[in-house]
């Protein structure tokens, strides 16, 4: 076995949330890891080891992506939006407010995922078909909902987005 | 898990990265989108010491068309390249094709180059991209050349590239009027990946027969397949539903496929057939002006 061999830590600066954060990090260090053990963003969740499950969902330069795939140096002069980033406050995002209209969750343990993947869904197609929604999500995996009130919660905050926009 | 430890270098040029490749060796390895590379590291089945970032490279994203043909960045993701209008309009199997691979997440951030780079049997875009005769251009510390795709996808997670070369550009020529394209899947319900798949590119007279055709098959075999009994039957012929089924009948032949955990031998070659009808339908249907 040869001895460890020390690779280079790697300066990185990510806006995150609209806060600029200056820090040094592994080359392996993944993105995920780095939102959540570095800057103690917790929201955004580890669900699997094959980047199937979606539940580390976040918004890098304004689209969705698995955080666990991603490197954090990869990130660097980039912009990240996790959950903590949706809505200001006590005042939700749309897609968060129709979690809770619509009873979107249970464990809540794929919910960040599943609202940051709805958030960059709405984003660029505004009025979804079922079959459009089912389609987005195909990246997050949910356990305990059977996705149906997911599809409803998503379909009220878009027609909400709608009425606002009237 | 996580990788194991690795340098990292952004390449800040094509040169830069073909000379840390050099330095590098086997020990060094591209990064592009990372959603072939990273899930592998993770899982610690590839443990590079090195890895040489081309996402940090400008100028190697976009879509455009040069002469006759639609010229795709290789680090373009496959989102852009399923919506782009180019892409729509000229070839629109490939954005079929692009649309489908994994998830929203994942083409998001995976790329058309990293694809066919990598190579995977069981990837969509080069079996897209051998139906609609698409050439690699690769650049290495002596220059460029162009890979045809027939040429380029050699063998399970293998091309016609060189260790010291890389890709930068994928061609697809326009196809002429009264031309279609399509791709069509049947995904592993799990993965998403495929199990069977085929695309299609039909030019017709505007007498309504076929001048020639072009369908690959994926899923059959460690790359793309060239379903050639399926083009000849179709060649010259009018494009019936029977003439269509008539060919799609012979899209498995010569294939040899193996038995695994996707499926069975036998379901996989009669399954190509169907897939190969759906494609080649859809790309007449495409035809019409």
């Amino acid at each position: 076995m040869t001895a460890e061999v020390q690779y280079a830590a790697i300066p990185i600066s990510v806006m995150v949330n609209g806060v600029k954060q200056d820090a040094v990090v592994e080359p392996r260090r993944l993105l995920v890891y780095f939102l959540r053990e570095q800057l103690n963003l917790t929201g955004t969740h580890i669900g699997c080891d094959t980047s199937q499950c979606g539940a580390c969902t976040v918004h890098l330069n304004g689209r969705a992506v698995k955080s666990c795939t991603v490197l954090a140096v990869q990130a660097h002069g980039a912009q990240v939006t996790t959950i903590e980033g949706l809505g200001s406050g006590d005042v939700f995002h749309p897609v968060q407010e129709g979690f809770r209209e619509k009873h979107g969750l249970q464990c809540g343990y794929c919910t960040p995922g599943m609202i940051m993947t709805a958030v960059h869904l709405l984003e660029t197609n505004p009025n979804p078909s079922d079959d459009e929604i089912k389609h987005a999500l195909e990246g997050n995996l949910c356990r305990c909902t059977g996705y149906v009130n997911i599809i409803e919660s998503i379909k009220w905050a878009a027609n909400k987005m709608r009425e606002a926009r009237k | 898990m996580f990788p194991a430890n690795f340098a990292y270098v952004a390449a800040r040029s094509i040169e830069e990265a073909l000379q840390l490749m050099a330095k590098h060796g086997e020990e060094g390895k591209l990064l592009a989108g990372g959603h072939s590379l990273i899930p592998a590291m993770k899982l610690r089945l590839q443990s590079p010491q090195t890895l040489i970032d081309l996402g940090t490279v400008p100028g190697l994203r976009g879509v455009r068309v040069e002469g006759k043909d639609l010229v795709i960045g290789a680090l373009t993701v496959h989102a852009d390249v399923a919506a782009s209008d180019l892409v729509r309009k000229h070839v629109a199997g490939l954005s079929d094709a692009a649309s489908v691979i994994g998830d929203m997440q994942v083409r998001n951030r995976g790329t058309i180059g990293g694809s066919v780079a990598h190579a995977d049997p069981a990837a969509d875009l080069p079996v897209i991209l051998t139906a609609l005769n698409a050439s690699f251009v690769v650049q290495s510390s002596s220059g460029n050349r162009t890979i045809a795709a027939d040429d380029f996808f050699t063998d399970f997670y293998t091309t016609a590239m060189d260790a010291n070369e890389i890709l930068t550009e994928i061609h697809v020529p326009i196809p002429a009027p009264g031309s279609g394209t399509a791709y069509a899947k049947l995904p592993h319900p799990a993965s998403g990946y495929v199990v069977v798949s085929a695309g299609a590119l039909i030019t017709r007279q505007p007498s309504g027969a076929c001048v020639s055709a072009r369908v690959s098959i994926g899923g059959l075999g460690s790359g793309p397949i060239r379903a050639i009994a399926t083009e000849m039957e179709l060649q010259g012929k009018p494009l019936t539903p029977q003439i269509i089924a008539a060919a799609a009948a012979k899209a498995a032949e010569e294939t040899d496929p193996v038995d695994d955990s996707y499926a069975g031998a036998e379901y996989k070659r009669h399954v190509a057939t169907v897939y190969a009808r759906k494609a080649i339908e859809a790309a007449v249907e495409r035809t019409a002006v």
